[in-house]
């Protein structure tokens, strides 16, 4: 279970101005929820991503605060509206204090 | 201390002084309670309406590790009408709180899937805080086969 955790991110490709789109995002966690218990009856250690936030061009778009209750391999979608080309930076905060970022361009015709 | 039939009407009678919230679950757990508790301090004193928010989410989940629920708020987005944070709470999980988030005008709509843990059947509940400050809410029952905390 102790891969590295590795974002996957659909995005379209292009978008007309002003369009809303949606995003979905998927990244691979085990998000340990601090209440399960090793074989031994001690608690195994709360380790969950905390974070997600999603930026257009440096831009706030979505972001959220994850409890112990979001499952394992959290998944978002969510919606943007574009107006202009530009990159969606993706920022997924975990519990140790590692960042996963991902990045994803889009072409707004 | 004995319980005297006498010291259990009392008791039952004290019980009953609770003050309940409107619109919130009865507690029946200490999640519950703590769910409704939160569930005030997000509405900062503004009584939750029903009806612009809705919760999506299945009746019954067969597995209570990944139960997707959607949320999604009749919004334009911009000026007044816009929904400033969206929370989710399940009242019988160990911890009530599930999700915050947060949206802007660049996000569209007001609108967001995600899947969460289950422990077993409750209700989700859902509320939504605008930037006039109105708040809305919604509220499911799920009813859980396989709970999905613990192991």
């Amino acid at each position: 279970m102790a891969t590295t955790p590795k974002p996957r991110v659909r995005v379209p490709k292009s978008a007309a101005a002003g369009e809303v789109i949606v995003l979905k995002t998927l990244i691979s966690h085990e998000m340990e929820s601090g209440q399960r218990k090793d074989k031994d009856g001690k608690t195994i250690p709360r380790k969950i991503i905390n974070k997600f936030t999603c930026e257009f061009n440096g831009q706030p778009v979505f972001s959220c605060d994850l409890d112990p209750a979001i499952s394992a391999n959290p998944y978002f979608e969510f919606s943007a509206k574009v107006t202009e080309s530009g990159t969606f930076k993706l920022t997924w905060v975990d519990d140790d204090g590692s960042v996963y970022t991902d990045e994803q361009k889009i072409e707004v015709a | 201390m004995t319980f005297t039939r006498r010291r259990m009407l009392v008791l039952a009678a004290g019980a009953a002084a609770i003050p309940i919230l409107p619109l919130a679950p009865i507690p029946a757990f200490a999640s519950a309670e703590e769910a409704a508790k939160l569930m005030a301090d997000f509405a900062a004193g503004k009584e939750a309406v029903a009806g612009k928010l809705k919760l999506t989410a299945p009746e019954i989940a067969e597995n209570g590790n990944t139960v997707p629920i959607t949320v999604d708020v009749d919004s334009k987005m911009e000026g007044d009408d816009l929904v400033q944070s969206i929370v989710i709470f399940a009242d019988g999980n160990p911890r009530p709180e599930v999700a915050t988030f947060h949206f802007t005008a660049l996000s569209g709509t007001a609108a967001a899937t995600t899947r969460m843990r289950l422990a077993k059947t409750q209700n989700v509940i859902a509320m939504a805080k605008m930037s006039d400050g109105t708040v809305y809410m919604d509220k499911k029952e799920v009813k859980v086969t396989i709970g999905g905390c613990g192991g």
